[in-house]
């Protein structure tokens, strides 16, 4: 690697102001960089590169994830020792092209540029490229290096080239492109020693950027334009925007980077930026075409005598498998039961840990109950902040398996041929293929599902998935379901048993939310998300095995994510609900009905043996009583009396308060709704909904519930219906509200998720119980 | 001249890139992506249900939709 440093393209001295420099030249700092205690340095590249590889392989576990502000991208920082020297590394966002049409994607060149507040301007740029696909990812490369910073080229998966007949030359690849270059194994750890090296060496070089690849016509056009252009970043006096800007500025014909630097329809820059587009167009270097002919026109001239191909004597592993993969019946297959797979193991195969979770957080509880004494406190502590912790541990495994068969799906390169084989099927909604597995997910759970939406690059499509995932029936919902149709639709079979009643009503509950998904996508995507259809234009990758570590490191990387970004917020819901079921917690009110009763069982059981066969019916009937009492609480509770009321609101939906106040209740989960129709009913909370007898217990208890004060039933078929119509619609998932703030990075749209799924819940409620009650 | 999505009629299956239309986010990725004037493309085959396309260009696969494909004019190689 003793190349590198024999470079004859980086110069090694004082910054001198020449007065004719060609290109942009980046001043040293004033101070030498050794003297300095931290080298920032920024790693960029396309995606599929070995970009997150490189990122662990330096970094290693030190790693910080954060957010820019009012932006939905995410800031991976990382620090690393070498030989003395600190480092921190910024992870850029994976991208083909700095090419910004957004303020997501405006923040690399911004972070680049040292133009974003919030980050140190990098001293030294890692751009990695796949060299096995060297002619599309030096696009980048160049226009990287008109940003006039020290860069080098990693070239990573140097293997995989090899693998596929082809012999890379870097030694004449670095003199042809004026840059260090490194070739790299990134997921063997071969080259990273290499590259620290390099970092190390290269720190204090004065760097002169290649001349640009544009043609003379282009060039005049931006060195007018940066002198009428003034911008001041970071609150800095307005200054002349750098040469990269201005070029982008003429490039960007979307009109973002022109409301960016102030250009409008009639003033200075508007006109001129409209202008030197025309005489552009007359010299023959029409926007935007000039920038992709002359960049790969520049990567031409680069690559020239650097690839040996090896003719090809038999088709590639890759060509092979992707023959069967994206064949229109293997393929399809294939796909199918991966996907099942998938699914079952989110929604099937995270059972047993959750089960675990729920019985360490309950045997907690039990322990936590018996130090601290009964009281406000002692409830605070187990059914508020315990159970609330719980809440988020909860989801945990669907979100570490799903995210172990994303990672492992999109390391392979099967990602992007997922999204190929549903493509067509999403556009009908109004998506593309990208939206596929983060809907599917959601039908195991919304908060996994949503997290997974990071693959959709446009901000539209994105913000339509995430705002339709929490449609898609999750499992938090079958235990309504389970409950209600168990109750109240009768086993029916029809068609010689083809066809049973309560499987159509299930299955319909998943075709509701599916149908409501698809209207909401289609509206969203007419009115609020309205924009042209963004491109369907992906790479396909090459198909390589996973890397294990990558895999690990994604599943525990969104885990953590998880409970560090959401959990604090969940917890907070889970506590103020429980003081809403708590208080005013008046206990002489609501126990001196039952004092009497409870007195006297007391007094029989200290009368009788300890094995006395009456015991357990005693023991019963004071459980049953604590059970009353318990419910007499939650009716008593500020939760009860808002039930209450919203009596009168709920009423067209066939629902008495009781019904209202455990709607009300299940606001953190959905599933919570089973558990307080118990309590209301006097069941007691620990309601198991899968065991066949809990079901059946409650489901009595539904059936033999009447309207206060009167005989007449609560619940009938239309009621049953409206309940489970409204739950498959409701946004009743506190946790799934706040990870939609998390990604989104504001209030406005997990407010607008809740506001329309709740109108949606109401009408469709509404419709079903009024529309119920005409038929039967 | 044909554009693009017509190449899997064509005998080779392989064409020369012309143009390609419009100044719009679409041209932009499309030329990004390498689909530039002169570059040689392979029509490869379409997913299951006929969209999208999958191409092969400068060493590597693409996938675009038909509908983006339209935009790109080529001249088929025999």
């Amino acid at each position: 690697m003793s190349s590198i440093r024999s470079n004859n393209i980086i110069v090694w001295n004082a910054p001198d102001h020449r007065e004719n420099r060609r290109t942009l030249v980046r001043e040293p700092n004033m101070a030498t960089d050794t003297e300095r205690a931290v080298l920032h340095v920024a790693l960029i590249g396309n995606p599929n590169t070995g970009k997150s590889t490189l990122f662990g392989a330096l970094s290693g576990v030190r790693q910080r994830v954060g957010n820019y502000p009012g932006v939905t991208v995410e800031k991976k920082l990382g620090t690393f020792r070498h030989r003395g020297r600190h480092f921190q590394l910024i992870d850029l966002p994976g991208t083909y092209s700095l090419a910004p049409r957004s303020p997501d994607e405006m923040v690399t060149v911004d972070v680049l540029l040292g133009r974003q507040v919030d980050v140190t301007p990098p001293d030294v740029v890692l751009c990695i490229v796949d060299a096995s696909n060297l002619q599309r990812n030096l696009y980048l490369v160049s226009q990287v290096l008109e940003l006039g910073l020290r860069t080098i080229l990693v070239l990573n998966m140097v293997d995989v080239a090899h693998d596929r007949g082809m012999e890379i030359d870097p030694a004449r690849l670095q003199r042809q492109l004026g840059i260090p270059v490194v070739p790299m194994q990134a997921h063997r750890g071969i080259g990273v020693d290499e590259l620290k090296a390099a970092m190390c060496s290269l720190s204090g070089a004065c760097f002169e950027s290649p001349p640009s690849p544009f043609p003379e016509p282009f060039r005049r056009e931006v060195a007018q334009l940066a002198k009428l252009v003034k911008t001041g970043a970071n609150g800095a006096p307005p200054a002349a925007i750098p040469r990269y800007l201005a070029e982008r500025l003429l490039l960007d014909t979307s009109g973002y980077l022109e409301r960016r630097f102030g250009a409008s329809h009639d003033n200075a820059i508007g006109v001129h930026v409209r202008a030197a587009r025309m005489r552009l167009a007359e010299a023959g270097c029409a926007v935007p075409a000039v920038e992709a002919t002359a960049r790969y026109a520049w990567v031409g001239r680069v690559l020239d005598g650097v690839v040996t191909r090896q003719p090809r004597h038999r088709a590639t592993l890759t060509d092979r498998v992707d023959r069967v993969l994206t064949h229109r019946v293997w393929g399809t297959v294939v796909f199918a039961a991966l996907m099942v797979a998938m699914f079952q193991s989110v929604f099937r195969g995270a059972i047993p840990l959750m089960d675990m979770i729920d019985g360490a957080i309950g045997l907690i509880a039990q322990r936590a109950e018996a130090l601290v004494p009964t009281g406000a406190l002692g409830s605070l502590l187990v059914d508020g902040l315990i159970a609330g912790v719980g809440g988020v541990l909860v989801f945990l495994p669907q979100i570490v398996i799903l995210f172990f068969f994303i990672g492992v799906l999109e390391d392979c390169g099967y990602m992007a041929r997922a999204a190929f084989l549903t493509d067509r099927l999403m556009v009908r909604a109004g998506l593309s293929g990208k939206s596929f597995i983060p809907l599917l997910s959601s039908f195991a759970c919304a908060i996994p599902g949503i997290m997974a939406t990071r693959v959709i690059e446009n901000r539209r499509d994105r913000l339509t998935t995430i705002l339709v995932a929490p449609l898609m029936s999750c499992s938090a919902r079958l235990p309504v379901y389970t409950v209600l149709i168990a109750a109240f639709i009768p086993r029916r079979r029809y068609f010689g048993g083809l066809i049973d009643l309560q499987a159509v009503v299930l299955l319909s509950m998943y075709l509701l939310g599916m149908a409501a998904a698809v209207i909401v996508a289609l509206v969203l995507k007419r009115t609020v998300l309205r924009g042209a259809p963004p491109p369907f234009v992906m790479e396909l990758p090459t198909y390589k095995w996973p890397s294990p570590s990558v895999v690990l490191h994604r599943m525990l990387d969104r885990g953590w994510a998880f409970v560090r970004r959401a959990g604090t917020l969940i917890v907070c819901v889970s506590i103020v609900i429980w003081a809403m079921l708590y208080y005013p917690h008046d206990a002489s009110r609501v126990e001196a009905p039952y004092q009497a009763q409870r007195a006297a069982i007391e007094e029989q059981l200290a009368a009788i043996s300890e094995s006395a066969p009456v015991r357990a019916t005693l023991e019963q009937r004071r459980a049953r009583i604590e059970d009353e009492i318990a419910g007499a609480y939650q009716r008593q509770s500020i939760l009860g009396r808002m039930g209450r009321w919203v009596e009168p609101v709920v009423k067209p939906l066939g629902w008495d308060w009781r019904i209202g106040c455990a709607a009300i209740a299940s606001f953190p989960a959905r599933e919570v709704v089973v558990a307080t129709l118990g309590v209301i009913y006097n069941l007691g909370s620990n309601l198991d909904v899968e065991a066949e007898g809990d079901t059946t217990r409650l489901a009595l208890a539904l059936r033999r519930a009447t309207w206060e004060g009167t005989d007449r039933p609560v619940y009938n078929v239309p009621v049953a219906l409206s309940i489970m119509v409204f739950f498959a619609l409701c946004a009743q998932c506190a946790a799934t509200l706040v990870v939609i703030q998390r990604e989104t990075a504001s209030w406005r749209w997990p407010l607008f998720t809740f506001a329309y799924m709740t109108t949606f819940a109401y009408l469709g409620a509404l419709v079903t119980y009024q529309v119920g009650m005409l038929l039967i | 001249m044909r554009t693009l999505d017509e190449l899997k009629r064509v005998a080779s299956r392989q064409a020369r890139v012309v143009e390609v239309l419009g100044d719009d986010e679409i041209a932009l990725r499309l030329l990004e992506m390498g689909l530039t004037p002169g570059v040689e493309v392979t029509f490869v085959g379409t997913a299951p249900l006929g969209d999208p396309l999958e191409l092969e260009l400068r060493g590597y696969r693409l996938s675009v939709r038909k509908r983006e494909a339209e935009r790109i004019v080529v001249d088929p190689l025999e």
